[in-house]
């Protein structure tokens, strides 16, 4: 048995942060202090998370429990559950979440007016409890509310920079994402009215009837599609993401790292959530959204890449890479096995933690270069701002997948979770081509950042912060120990996912 | 009758593109908008770019890009697309199990138990009541957050903060004066009907755990009264008692309130401790634990987020 503190640790973060959100509004704008409050806050869930996950390692023999939230039992209450996967992913996203907000910390007070900062710091502590929440939660309601919670945060996010661009981007991406809501909503209307519950376990032991029954069969798949669509539109799914660029590109610094790295990946995992526990994957494998996800999953890697190679600005590029990546998450959970789904989880944490690293070195880079965007301006940064450049050279070999970096490991495990799939061809060639085209977009910039800029006398010499070179020392050396010891990491994730 | 027919068919289609009755003494600024979203600058044909509804914009844009052919295109496929879903999710539908039939899947224990012991568990008589602030107040935590994020998110965008801004450099357009003392009518409505809404109000939140009603609706039955208000006796006479500061204070405690104290029935459920909340006898106003304080705070945040976004899309401040 774990002992009161681990047990109640899933609730307490999800509380302290929604608090620290209300406190925040009123505390005062002096010396950046809602900032600096909501970062100790994120942080500290940060190493609640890592506690849980530590007295879970070493609790025996059971690796879960629920958490009832009140008086009330599971299908009457709502229920919280965690697990290894769980608390890996919160501490990964918590930690995540933190080293976005301080290694951007200069760039923020740049771009967004204190008062916008005060609401910027609770939108970002909102959304943190919402990824937190979507992490632990137990029950497809609860899902949906946090769901939400984290549309309207990430939306705001994207325009607590001022600016026409910025407010068109959110326009778009709010659009879309409440496209994405709608549909997740009309999919969890037709679950309830099929099964009658909405605790996960209920729901797949009323589906497993159905299935065996052969009853509403096409109202299932109905609402599995709907569901796939509409998260695959929040988690920027190859054909749904064309917000994608444009809300992530546009924005600050810190918004673009927190987008990209997390608010993509909390509904990446509520949708794994979903397939695992409420469908099964043999429902899902009966229902053929396997291979719909699989191939889908292969052209987002492709087409990620090739849009990516189009852009001449350096977080456009980097944002496009998001789509390939995510498309790489989507192969890993097409491949519908607890190996394939292992691999994704593993690909979710590399690419929450290298992702951020690279829109926080762009970010550098860009204020080194006078705040200009353009890869060709950034000609010489990196003999400006080394950290920036170490950050930016370390994240593109990741995504790469150079060996010792982040991006390996997971590629290695999505090409190892693919050999007992009868389409390993088609996976180890998509993973091949776009590794390559990888390599054709982050080379060139790390070219031009290293190549000396002999004409152009730069004027700023302004150098980085000490947190910020903190901050990407942190990055690097996650990075590096993604890179070098994944296995135990990946052998937890496992457990998690067999657990799950 | 004919005619007629087609005067509010041109109204309707009218007022879907945009081209609705403009106040006769607003001014419009001569000089185009700072940030067009074209690379060129509207050519002379459309220098009152503010005078223009939203199909003309959309045909101009259309012009400058020449891309006639795909907007065709793009308005059939939207078409067949949403042709295509509407008869998916038809047919869907029409394969669910029958409205209300006793033997639905969603007819099992745990609708029983809550319709069964809902009352002497929570305390509430209004089941419903009882589902959303005991049983299931999770959610319900989640959605008074729902309402706090975006009534942040619009005040961070409409807020003072974006004002001060906009002064500097942006042509003031001259919203037209009410004359207060004009509107006899609306006013001395107002005066009589205001004390009776909140009234209603009041009693709808109060109430919530005995009869139909709670937070959420008596919260919107209250911003009507403040609308109402605003509008007989001005805004101003509004803001001296309800602006942005009070807005966010009000909200942020509301939600802190709700937070510790559910955080507390959260905390002793799960650990099994035991609770000093008292359920209180079924039907009395003092009942049903934590149910009536949550509806409060329900109530006050929903009443102070819809009116913040009234005034705020309505006259661009709070």
């Amino acid at each position: 048995m774990i002992n009161l503190l681990a047990f109640n640790i899933p609730f307490i973060s999800i509380f302290v942060l929604m608090i620290t959100a209300f406190i925040t509004p009123l505390l005062p704008l002096k010396k950046r202090l809602p900032e600096k409050f909501s970062c100790c806050v994120i942080g500290f869930t940060a190493i609640l998370s890592l506690y849980l996950l530590y007295s879970l390692t070493n609790s025996g023999q059971s690796l879960t429990f629920n958490f009832p939230m009140g008086h009330f039992p599971a299908p009457w209450g709502n229920e919280l559950r965690a697990g290894p996967l769980e608390a890996v992913l919160s501490f990964f996203f918590c930690a995540a979440m933190f080293l976005s907000l301080t290694g951007n910390f200069s760039s923020t007070a740049e771009d967004i007016s204190p008062a916008r900062r005060q609401i910027f710091c609770v939108l970002v502590n909102l959304l943190t409890a919402s990824l937190l929440a979507l992490t632990y939660t137990n029950d497809l309601f609860t899902a949906y509310v946090f769901i939400e919670i984290n549309t309207i945060a990430a939306c705001a996010i994207v325009v607590v920079k001022e600016g026409a661009s910025t407010v068109r981007a959110a326009l778009r991406y709010l659009i879309m994402s409440l496209v994405g809501s709608g549909l997740v909503m009309i999919a969890i209307c037709l679950l309830y009215d099929l099964t009658g519950h909405l605790l996960m376990q209920n729901m797949h032991g009323a589906i497993k009837v159905l299935m065996i029954t052969k009853e509403y069969t096409m109202p299932l798949t109905v609402s599995l599609a709907l569901i796939t669509v509409g998260l695959g539109i929040k988690s920027a799914l190859y054909p749904f993401a064309s917000w994608l660029p444009d809300a992530h590109g546009t924005s600050t610094n810190a918004s673009s790292a927190i987008l990209s790295g997390l608010v993509l990946k909390g509904h990446i995992f509520a949708l794994i959530k979903i397939y695992y526990r409420v469908f099964g994957l043999d429902v899902i494998h009966f229902l053929r959204m396997d291979t719909v996800i699989f191939i889908l999953g292969i052209i987002a890697m492709i087409m990620g890449s090739i849009h990516a190679l189009k852009q001449s600005n350096i977080k456009r590029m980097i944002a496009w890479s998001s789509v390939a990546q995510v498309g790489y998450i989507f192969l890993g959970i097409g491949l519908n096995t607890a190996a394939g789904i292992a691999a994704a989880c593993l690909h979710i944490i590399v690419h929450a933690c290298v992702k951020p690293m690279l829109f926080t070195a762009a970010g550098g880079l860009s204020t080194a270069a006078g705040h200009k965007k353009n890869l060709h301006a950034l000609m010489g940064t990196f003999y400006i701002n080394r950290w920036a450049g170490l950050g930016l050279i370390a994240g593109a070999c990741s995504m790469m997948g150079i060996p010792a970096f982040a991006g390996f490991a997971s590629k290695l495990s999505l090409t190892l979770a693919s050999f007992d799939n009868p389409f390993i061809v088609w996976a180890l060639a998509a993973l091949a081509a776009s590794s390559v085209l990888n390599a054709l977009y982050y080379v060139p910039a790390v070219i031009v950042i290293l190549t000396k800029n002999k004409d152009a006398v730069l004027e700023t010499h302004e150098q980085p912060t000490l947190l910020y070179k903190i901050s990407m020392f942190v990055f690097l050396a996650l990075n590096f120990y993604l890179g070098l010891f994944c296995m135990p990491l990946l052998r937890l994730i496992t457990r998690g996912v067999n657990v799950l | 009758m004919n005619k007629e027919l087609k005067l509010i068919w041109k109204k309707f289609f009218n007022w879907v593109l945009g081209n609705g009755p403009r106040p006769e003494n607003e001014v419009i600024p001569v000089e185009p908008p700072p940030d067009l979203p074209f690379s060129q600058r509207p050519n002379d044909k459309y220098s009152r770019f503010h005078e223009a509804t939203l199909k003309e914009r959309y045909n101009q844009w259309l012009e400058i890009h020449g891309l006639h052919i795909f907007s065709i295109l793009y308005s059939a496929l939207s078409i067949l697309t949403c042709v295509v879903i509407v008869c998916l999710l038809l047919a869907t539908v029409a394969e669910l199990p029958p409205f209300g039939h006793e033997r639905n899947p969603a007819n099992n224990e745990v609708i029983r138990r809550y319709v069964e012991h809902g009352g002497h568990e929570t305390g509430a008589q209004n089941i419903v009541a009882g589902l959303i602030l005991d049983y299931r107040a999770f959610d319900t935590f989640g959605e008074s957050s729902v309402l706090f994020t975006a009534a942040c998110s619009v005040l961070m965008m409409l807020g003072k903060s974006r004002r001060n801004r906009i002064k500097t450099h942006q042509p003031k357009l001259k919203i037209p004066a009410h004359n207060l003392n004009d509107e006899p009518i609306l006013r001395g409505i107002a005066s009589f009907s205001i004390p009776a809404i909140l009234m209603l109000g009041c009693v709808v939140v109060i109430n919530g755990h005995l009869t139909p009603g709670g937070g959420f609706s008596g919260g919107a039955i209250l911003s009507t009264a403040l609308i109402l208000a605003a509008n007989a006796y001005g805004s101003q006479r509004v803001h001296q008692f309800f602006n942005e500061r009070t807005f966010v204070i009000l909200s942020s405690t509301a939600l802190m309130i709700y937070a510790l104290s559910k955080g507390y029935s959260f905390f002793t459920g799960a650990n099994l401790f035991h609770s000093i909340i008292p359920k209180g006898t079924v039907g009395n106003i003092l009942s049903a634990g934590l149910i009536l304080p949550l509806n409060i705070c329900v109530g006050l945040i929903v009443a102070g987020t819809l009116y913040t976004f009234y005034s705020l899309f309505n006259k661009g401040d709070l």
